[in-house]
């Protein structure tokens, strides 16, 4: 075990697979002699030449476009959008076309590629540098979307979406980037896509979230021990698809649900959730299945209180368990 | 045109290109006027020289198959059509210029031609626009003509103009790679020029030297939207040269000139002198699709201006100048493309409609990692 970042995570996780893999090669802005603005590609440029590092014109629906062709030939492209909040032109074709590639194929063509960007706030982004897009990825049948929040994760969910034969939307949150760190196993591991993890045991609610807010759920969940309060952590890492079991086992543990998620609340993946546990453990439930999710404006402001106010912090998620403990 | 029938070393290309290197800031990249040649031969030519009478003979076909479909679609049989009449000579003879079963070819609904030269049968295509079972690009899941067959190297994913163009660049991105000597030829209508995804993908290619074909079929109509509202400049090709690569503008209704100039951005792909664009002019007969209307936009005698330089009758001509077709022989081909037609229909009509029990397969994989 080495503790790294999920910076150090996201860059090993790719750094293997392109060292296993001579399909696989990585394309997006920057990516090349910067080694990405995020430096997820740090030495990547010197390891593997610039046929396998493509710093790409300032692009994005080519970016994900000739990605998804490379991927139909042959390929395992990892293309970088700089920012999530920079995908909206790659909608078109990933949305449209990457996740409609096999089924409009009968089968026959598959786009075995991975779109990877960071995302979410917190981080002084404002409008354009933190917003948070897992929910329209999530949206669409033929498309996996996996949001991870700790080092480990990052590493073997990335690995798994590389080697996946189905495109796979990767959604890493910035603020996690170097704020947090983890142990890793420096013997080659992966994870399985679709599968949630119990972050933390506990017996009287259940916070469902994944991304930088299981951090601030972990904390919550210990502020409510002075409360008496013993709180269980789903983290989904998955989105889409999504652990339908281990979301309905935690339920009929606890009885009582909160679901969090810094992306806007309304049509979110909070939403799905809460219908699941809806429709399947209704009977189970001792409370209103609950959501603590981001605001309903368009994105998240810039200056200090403000971006303050979007963002959900531990305090907030604290209330939040204390008044569905209550119920 | 016919004195030009079989004349490789003086064709079209050499008459039509000017690369983006060559041609001043001031002038167009396109241009009739004789230009150096560039290219080195590094290949054969897959056919010595395109056997005319074989090409007329499958114009003929495509010709009699899209009338038949354009009737079903008439009759209530075939949900949706969008006629190749007209653009024939530019799709038979740019694959014609190509290696089947090897190079790939990212097309657009408007390519029937295409479909066949490749290998589909006509029972095949009629089983897409009538969505029966053993469809075999998509399984009569999508829009006619639409979806992908592999081992032919025919993608039609989308019915979204344009998607298609960084896909075949990214095809021709994953050849390089692989160090493979494919070619990927792009078609594409003149509408699909504006999207910026065309944009992006040709400067895409242009960097890397892709081994890309940018084949724009231009019949001059975006649906009803005519040229003048859609560029203001006189050509697509001419865009070529702001990406740095080579502009061809060809008639595309005269079938040699199209396959001499493929043959030669063919070459120039293969050795990895990078991208081309070819505008071919051609023409649209019929509306846009069999439920645009095109009365309400085009007149009538613009149609009947555009016939006038119809690639069937001009390859016909072509043959019987150089006495490869009579009156006897041509009444035989027309009877059996009729009789080839004919039958399609029968089987196509007479087949099932595709079970519905693998509806939800084919979402994603099976085997996740």
């Amino acid at each position: 075990m080495t503790i790294k970042t999920v910076l150090e995570a996201v860059h090993d996780a790719m750094q293997e697979e392109m060292r296993r893999d001579k399909t696989v090669f990585v394309m997006g802005e920057d990516i090349g002699a910067r080694g990405g603005v995020f430096l997820a590609t740090e030495g990547f440029l010197q390891e593997f030449g610039e046929d396998r590092v493509i710093d790409t014109p300032l692009a994005e629906s080519s970016i994900a476009g000739v990605a998804l062709g490379a991927a139909m030939h042959g390929m395992r492209p990892i293309a970088e959008i700089e920012f999530g909040d920079f995908i909206w032109p790659t909608i078109n074709q990933i949305v449209g076309e990457a996740a409609k590639v096999r089924y409009g194929t009968q089968g026959k063509l598959n786009a075995p590629m991975v779109l990877r960007a960071p995302h979410g706030g917190g981080v002084r982004g404002a409008l354009y540098h933190s917003q948070s897009v897992e929910a329209f990825f999530a949206h669409t049948p033929g498309l996996k979307v996996i949001t991870p929040s700790t080092p480990y994760d990052a590493k073997g969910l990335l690995k798994s979406a590389i080697r996946d034969d189905d495109p796979v939307i990767f959604l890493e949150h910035k603020r996690t980037y170097r704020l947090v760190k983890g142990e890793v196993p420096d013997a080659e591991y992966t994870l399985p896509i679709g599968k949630a993890d119990l972050k933390r045991e506990g017996s009287d609610v259940t916070i469902i979230t994944y991304g930088l807010m299981l951090h601030h759920c972990l904390e919550a969940a210990e502020t409510v021990e002075m409360d008496d309060i013993d709180v269980e952590v789903l983290d989904l890492r998955t989105v889409r698809p999504l652990d339908i079991d281990a979301i309905l086992e935690t339920t009929k543990k606890t009885g009582k649900v909160l679901i969090v998620h810094e992306d806007n609340k309304a049509l979110g993946v909070g939403a799905e959730v809460s219908a699941i546990i809806s429709e399947n453990a209704f009977e189970y439930l001792d409370g209103p299945v609950s959501r603590l999710a981001g605001p309903e404006i368009p994105a998240m402001p810039f200056a200090p209180p403000l971006e303050e106010m979007y963002m959900i912090d531990s305090e907030k998620i604290a209330n939040s368990v204390r008044q569905l403990a209550e119920y | 045109m016919a004195e030009q029938t079989g004349n490789h070393e003086n064709g079209a290309f050499e008459r039509a290109v000017r690369t983006a290197a060559e041609s001043g800031t001031d002038k167009p990249a396109v241009s009739n006027t004789k230009s150096n040649k560039q290219t080195p031969v590094v290949d054969e030519k897959p056919t010595d020289s395109p056997d005319l009478l074989s090409m007329y003979r499958r114009m003929v076909l495509c010709r009699a198959l899209d009338e038949r479909i354009w009737m079903l679609n008439r009759q209530g049989k075939a949900a949706i059509m969008a006629s190749s009449q007209g653009h024939e000579a530019g799709q038979i003879g740019s694959v014609e210029a190509l290696k089947k079963g090897y190079d790939q070819f990212y097309i657009y609904y408007r390519d029937l031609a295409v479909l066949l030269e490749l290998g589909l049968t006509p029972t095949e295509i009629i089983k897409g626009f009538v969505a029966k079972e053993g469809e075999p690009l998509s399984g009569a899941r999508q829009f006619p003509t639409h979806g992908a067959h592999p081992e032919y190297g025919i993608i039609n994913l989308s019915n979204v103009v344009a998607t298609h163009i960084p896909q075949g660049v990214g095809a021709a991105l994953s050849a390089k790679m692989k160090g493979e000597d494919r070619v990927v030829i792009i078609y594409f209508g003149d509408g699909a020029s504006s999207a910026g995804d065309c944009h992006e993908a040709m400067n895409f290619a242009a960097i890397h030297k892709l081994p890309v074909i940018f084949f724009c079929e231009n019949n001059k109509y975006a649906i009803s939207v005519p040229l003048k509202n859609q560029m203001a400049v006189d050509s697509v090709a001419s865009r070529a040269e702001g990406y740095g690569m080579p502009g061809i503008e060809v008639d595309g209704c005269d079938i040699t000139a199209v396959y001499e100039a493929t043959f030669e951005a063919a070459q120039r792909a293969r050795s990895g002198q990078g991208p081309s664009l070819i505008e071919a002019q051609v023409e649209r007969y019929l509306p846009h699709t069999s439920d645009d209307d095109d009365s309400i936009y085009r007149p009538p005698e613009e149609i009947e201006e555009a016939k006038k330089r119809d690639p069937l009758q001009m390859l016909k001509d072509l043959l019987y100048s150089s006495d490869t077709l009579d009156e006897e022989q041509e009444d035989l081909i027309n009877k059996d493309a009729r009789q080839i037609v004919n039958e399609a229909t029968e089987e196509a009509e007479n087949a099932p409609y595709p079970a519905t029990n693998d509806f939800y397969k084919h979402v994603v994989g099976d085997n996740p990692a």
